[in-house]
């Protein structure tokens, strides 16, 4: 038997997953990032334990992955979230050719090989139009959370167009359609039309291919999986939504799992 | 005598300039633009009369200017602001071949001739990198007013180097390094030479010779002013006008209209007065 742990220290959120034998799902938590990396990677791991019930010394490996995998003090190894998130994809759904990750603050097509292996990938991470802040920014100018974006979009009848070429400047065409009487729902609508064309775009220059797995926080709202299909003319996979932010932490736990049947194999760290 | 007057609508303030037919500032006026652009305008010029107590009636030639210049309804007729920051720029400093206009959600480099004609110019146009609304963020997120950015920047012995383009994403990284203990007058000062580094480049685009004038909003700024000075190696030229330089040239343009429209005989029965 082996429990292995996956930290995803996002550039929004923080997840940790406990597995057991890489498969079985034990235990899995989420916070904000906040900036004390460190920090926060040791309270979402030990959120992640007591929901398991594990004990920490029973933890065979742990394996970091995301933006700031490098400050997770009590990992063994740490990987990409490029790895990590295919790895994970190709768990949930093994015929993943190209994996879409829109995250708070980066947005990321990768095309992995049919053994989950990284082949090309490409990255929006200099501007904040092309990931989920632009969201967030223009939720924030009509006076709505974060947590209220979801609701918020399905009473959308009729999407108005946001141009998406930056956060910033769309805080003046809100305000403008705002002005004009377009209700909030059909603003935040545009808004997420706006970064799927982003996310299309760049599933096209990473000249991805079916079957496109959709990962990331945005992904928690359905429209944009709809918008995606929509855009693409092709069929995607999406995780279940209390799911679908876990993916890289799931890969790091189960590349975490392989690598500790490795060792054992060559009896290096047979357990004691 | 006659008047003339300038509106100049920006993204986040609306200033207005009433001009006499010596050329010279009569009064001026300044409001924010927010939502309703159409009232910012009105409410603007109608201050800028009022303070310099004239009729609107007396006002024979009105230009508006800036993003929202076709919303200014009163206005006699519409110039980009990128002609009115080279003409305004070049009256008040008649050496000025690149105007670098600083505002709240853009930055305009600008090349003029000796007349304060265009030649060329460039300006951030796809995204708010390198603008006015960086420093509004880096404000923001350290909870400093606007106004007091410039001073404490300039109490840094080190800028500490801001790695993000985005302004959105700038907000995120000062909070990190303001988290990591950096102090807030050397993330500042970062923030200020970020900026000044941009502008740099853009102006460079058109060219940068004789004497530079700095305009806009941002001219406030102290420590934007030292952080350009230090990266172009010159001095700038900043006016008292400079946030209103927009406004001021659209009112020169005006009065060249109302000067050049009036007949040759009028002209000179006015000269012999």
């Amino acid at each position: 038997m082996t429990i292995t742990a996956g930290i995803d220290v996002g550039s929004t959120y923080t997840k940790a997953m406990v597995l057991k034998d890489g498969k079985e799902l034990l235990g899995r938590r989420m916070l904000p990032t906040g900036f004390k990396l460190e920090e926060v990677a040791r309270k979402v791991f030990d959120l992640a334990l007591e929901e398991a019930g594990v004990d920490a010394g029973k933890v065979d490996y742990v394996v970091a992955t995301g933006v700031g995998r490098h400050q997770v003090g009590f990992k063994d190894v740490h990987v990409t979230d490029l790895t990590a998130s295919a790895r994970g994809a190709a768990f949930l759904f093994p015929g993943t050719r190209t994996i879409l990750d829109v995250g708070g603050q980066t947005m990321k097509a990768t095309r992995v090989d049919d053994a989950a292996r990284v082949n090309s990938f490409r990255l929006n991470d200099k501007c904040a139009a092309g990931t989920g802040a632009f969201l967030e920014k223009t939720a924030r100018y009509m006076g709505y959370t974060t947590a209220e974006i979801g609701p918020l979009m399905v009473t959308s009848r009729e999407s108005v167009p946001i141009s998406g070429v930056c956060a910033v400047f769309a805080e003046s065409e809100v305000i403008n359609h705002l002005s004009m009487g377009t209700p909030p729902a059909d603003i935040m609508q545009g808004a997420i039309e706006s970064l799927t064309s982003r996310s299309v775009q760049l599933i096209k220059r990473a000249k991805g291919e079916p079957e496109f797995t959709l990962i990331g926080g945005i992904l928690r709202f359905s429209t944009m999986a709809d918008a995606v299909r929509e855009q693409l003319k092709s069929e995607v996979n999406v995780p279940e939504p209390e799911m679908v932010q876990f993916i890289s932490a799931l890969g790091a736990a189960i590349l975490g799992h392989k690598r500790i049947l490795k060792l054992r194999e060559s009896g290096a760290a047979a357990p004691a | 005598m006659a008047y003339a007057a300038g509106v100049d609508v920006g993204s986040t303030q609306t200033k207005a300039v009433i001009i006499g037919e010596d050329r010279k500032i009569v009064s001026r006026s300044l409001i924010d633009t927010g939502a309703n652009v159409v009232k910012a305008a009105e409410n603007a010029y109608t201050r800028a009369l009022s303070e310099a107590g004239i009729r609107e009636e007396e006002v024979e030639y009105v230009i508006g200017t800036g993003y929202g210049r076709y919303r200014v309804t009163f206005g006699n007729a519409q110039i980009t602001e990128i002609s009115c920051h080279g003409r305004g720029a070049v009256q008040l400093f008649p050496r000025t071949r690149t105007v670098v206009d600083m505002g709240g959600q853009d930055t305009k480099a600008i090349r003029v001739n000796e007349v304060g004609e265009i030649v060329d110019f460039c300006m951030n146009d796809k995204c708010a990198a390198g603008t006015g609304r960086f420093l509004g963020a880096a404000a923001s997120a350290l909870d400093i007013p606007l106004d007091d950015l410039g001073a404490t920047a300039l109490k840094s012995s080190k800028g500490t180097k801001i790695s993000t383009t985005c302004t959105v994403f700038a907000e995120s990284e000062v909070l990190s390094w303001l988290g990591r203990g950096k102090k807030i007058e050397d993330i500042l000062w970062g923030v200020h030479q970020s900026i000044a580094t941009r502008s740099a480049g853009l102006m460079r685009r058109v060219g940068v010779d004789e004497e530079v004038t700095f305009t806009g909003g941002v001219t406030r700024n102290v420590a934007m002013v030292e952080a350009l000075e230090q990266k172009l190696g010159l001095k700038l030229n900043v006016s008292e006008e400079a946030h209103y330089m927009g406004a001021l040239g659209a009112a020169l343009f005006a009065l060249d209209h109302i000067l050049s429209s009036r007949t040759p005989r009028e002209s000179s029965v006015e000269a012999a007065q």
